[in-house]
């Protein structure tokens, strides 16, 4: 509550520092604003960014710091007996000291030492917040101070603001770029912990997956088996029935739409795919449980198919339903990118409409459209929710579409639903999935990529 | 009737000048134009392009088409293989007919048209495809080759009547994007030639070419009005005057003259034409 109201009073003075440091600037030059370097703004800027961005920094650093040092200074004041207990004990005593000064419940009986302890761990608090608001609204003021005094007409105003404005952006970048990094680490180390439990050979090449580790070792079958091949061949086969569905539904409704399609046609019809491009996937999960399976197994046992009620077929149709609108809005863009004046070109030879899609458009257009159809194959290995409804939990290592299959993503799920010992190897395989399924995506996003520029840069 | 009368005055080999509106024609002896157009009127939606015009394209000549910038020159031209199919909500009306034949009749197929009249953009467009490929696109469409040998022939010839042969003859194989925008400019002409058309209509071919490259496309047309009937839309006027027989000069969507290239750049009859020609606007 006292940081909201700091950190709203810190934007007030920066505001303040705005209309000072403009002011400030058009008097410098007796309110000729064209003999000043920069627009008159940008010294506001400069004002505002000295008073606000010193206190922003000291008060994170502060929020940041101040829970630490007040529980070394906590510990410190304790009593001998206190200090020497282990660890984990001393830890469970601060908490006690920390709920009991925020006025909750506490674990043992509140003796009078205990008390004392709270109160001055609430007075430090106290006394550290007050310290924090005087020091950041001081900084603030002193900053508004400072800016005012740099000021003059050939202060480069423009260029030090875009400075601060470029760190801004280079500081954003960071933090998406290391978020990315620290997940792929955490992955890594939580695999790597995996590893230990379960050799990779075993892991890549076994063939038989049942996750069930004993909670007792006595229990029998004690020891599961981690062989992922099952699991691959699940997420390939309806990968590859959902591209058998999507690339060529996706790719011919992209040429009709780029090639033929009235421009009113056009209009009506992209926004209604994009809409399909927008439904939950959790939607398309239960049409493919409830109604696509279903529906399967019915029409199965009418030609004398025995279809499973959950299969790979209808995980896999339903899963390339999802994509067709990622795919031909991807190729229709291609398409239409290829310049008019080939097709012109080739209409000039004589050649019919579909002669010049098939013989110019369509292979001009390839490479980009192959790069499309990529980023689709991973959309669709990464694809959990549709799996999990409709696809089943048994790892059969099978290439028949009629049969229950599962995927790696589905198994995710089931090793992390429900309760579980973080440090089991059912648990920690759920990280080395997901650190074979991110490298598998990723080798795809790359190549994938890199087809797409090399297309752009054919036609800048 | 105006049609029957010009046919007429061409085989009779009356070389008067016969008046026709503002429009002077003149039928060279013992010569059936090879492209008739009569009261042609182009519009783009509800906007007049071009204005009742008529002209007649000689064979073995190469015919100018000159005139300031929007003045309906491309229009035109396109209206000559119906290019102009293709615009959304463009119309045309009038008469075109192309070695006697009605382009607008409906028993013709706009595709066999376009092979009788071949056509050469302003930008170079090869297919990325490769130099042989390129060339090999139209004969294999319209199935002029029955074998490899025949078909390789006829990329050969083509490129060699399109004076390319010497520059790409070892690469034949390997992207026809990646030549110079002059040798790009010439793969399409050979491209265009490949297919025997009767007639070509090339739209400022040279415009976004250097003055070598341009002066051997010059050179080029005028050998392929051996064989050719060739219309050129052009801006330069030294190159209208160097390469064609025959000036048109359009102004406004209106053929304003037409006649011997020589007469319109040394005398026209009409004081826009010399205006535009001296450069004092345009
Ligand atoms: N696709 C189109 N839609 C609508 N109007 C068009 C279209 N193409 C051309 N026009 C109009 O028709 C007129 C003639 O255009 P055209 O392209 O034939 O001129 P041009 O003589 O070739 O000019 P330039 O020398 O600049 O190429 C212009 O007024 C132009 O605005
Ligand atoms: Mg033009």
């Amino acid at each position: 509550m006292q940081i909201l109201v700091l950190v709203s009073t810190l934007l007030v003075l920066s505001l303040i520092g705005y209309y000072l440091g403009r002011s400030r600037a058009v008097a410098s030059v007796s309110g000729e604003a064209s003999r000043l370097h920069s627009l008159p703004g940008y010294y506001g800027l400069y004002v505002a960014l000295w008073c606000g961005v010193p206190a922003l920094i000291v008060l994170l650093a502060w929020l940041s710091l101040e829970p630490w040092i007040v529980e070394r200074l906590l510990v410190a004041s304790l009593p001998e007996s206190a200090r020497s207990l282990p660890s984990d004990r001393l830890a469970l005593l601060l908490n006690d000291i920390r709920n009991l000064a925020g006025g909750n419940i506490v674990s043992r009986d509140v003796d009078p030492e205990l008390r004392d302890a709270a109160n001055h761990y609430a007075n430090m608090r106290q006394i550290g917040t007050w310290a924090e608001i005087v020091v950041c609204l001081a900084l603030a003021v002193a900053g508004i101070a400072l800016g005012q005094r740099y000021i003059a007409p050939d202060l480069r105003a423009r260029n030090k603001v875009e400075k601060v404005v470029m760190a801004f952006l280079v500081i954003s970048s960071t933090i998406a770029i290391l978020t990315t990094i620290g997940i792929v680490f955490s992955l890594l180390f939580e695999a790597i912990r995996f590893f230990r439990l379960v050799p990779p050979s075993e892991f890549l090449f076994g063939l038989e997956w049942s996750p069930q580790t004993a909670l007792r070792a006595d229990q029998v079958g004690s020891s599961g088996s981690f062989g992922a091949v099952p699991l691959f061949a699940g997420t390939m086969l309806i990968s590859f029935i959902a591209m058998c569905v999507a690339v060529p539904v996706g790719l011919f409704a992209a040429i009709y739409m780029a090639e033929y399609a009235h421009p009113r046609f056009r209009a009506a019809v992209k926004p209604v795919l994009e809409i399909l491009a927008g439904v939950p996937t959790v939607v398309y999960g239960f049409f493919a449980a409830l109604t696509v399976a279903p529906f399967f197994r019915d029409s199965g046992g009418f030609l004398g198919l025995d279809i499973s009620s959950e299969s790979a077929l209808a995980a896999g149709v339903v899963m390339g339903i999802m994509i067709i609108p990622f795919v031909s809005s991807l190729s229709d863009d291609i398409i239409t990118a290829v310049p008019q004046s080939l097709r012109e070109g080739s209409s000039g030879l004589g050649a019919t409409r579909s002669e010049t899609i098939k013989t110019v458009v369509l292979p001009a257009a390839l490479p980009g459209i192959v790069g499309g159809v990529l980023l689709a194959v991973s959309r669709a290995i990464g694809e959990t929710m549709i799996v999990v409804m409709a696809a089943g939990l048994s790892a059969n290592l099978t290439a028949n579409p009629l049969e229950a299959v599962t995927t790696v993503t589905v198994q995710i799920v089931t090793l992390l639903v429900g309760d579980q010992e973080f440090d089991s190897a059912k648990t920690l395989a759920a990280f080395a999935l997901g650190l074979v399924l991110f490298c598998v995506t990723l080798c795809l996003n790359i190549v994938a990529l890199r087809v797409v520029q090399k297309y752009r840069e054919q036609y800048e | 009737m105006q049609l029957a009368n010009s046919e007429n005055a061409a085989k009779d080999g009356v070389g008067m000048p016969e008046k026709t509106g503002n429009l002077t024609t003149e039928s060279k002896a013992g010569r059936t134009p090879m492209v008739v157009a009569r009261d042609v009127d182009v519009f783009y939606g509800d906007k007049q392009a071009l204005f009742g015009i008529d002209m007649d394209i000689l064979p073995n000549e190469v015919t100018a088409l000159i005139g300031p910038s929007g003045c309906g020159k491309s229009t035109f031209l396109r209206c000559l293989n119906r290019m102009n199919d293709v615009i959304e909500g463009c119309r045309v009306e009038g008469r075109i007919s192309v070695d006697g034949q009605d382009i607008f009749d409906r028993a013709l197929d706009v595709v066999h048209l376009r092979a009788r009249v071949g056509m050469v953009f302003q930008k170079p467009n090869p297919f990325p495809k490769s130099v042989f490929d390129n060339v090999a696109y139209g004969p294999k469409i319209h199935g002029l080759s029955s074998s490899k040998d025949e078909l390789e022939e006829i990329v050969m010839t083509s490129l060699e009547k399109a004076g390319l042969i010497e520059e790409v003859k070892d690469r034949l194989h390997q992207p026809g994007t990646g030549l110079s925008g002059g040798q790009q400019q010439r793969l399409c002409i050979a491209r265009a030639i490949a297919i025997q058309p009767e007639v070509i209509l090339m739209d400022e071919p040279c415009s976004a070419l250097d003055p070598i490259a341009t002066a051997k496309i010059e050179e080029l047309i005028d050998e392929l009005r051996e064989n050719y009937t060739i219309v050129i839309v052009t801006h330069n006027m030294q190159q209208a005057a160097r390469v064609s027989q025959r000036t048109a000069f359009f102004h406004l969507g209106k053929l304003l003259e037409f006649g011997d290239t020589d007469q319109i750049f040394t005398n026209p009859s009409v004081e826009r034409t010399r205006d535009y020609i001296t450069g004092r606007f345009g």
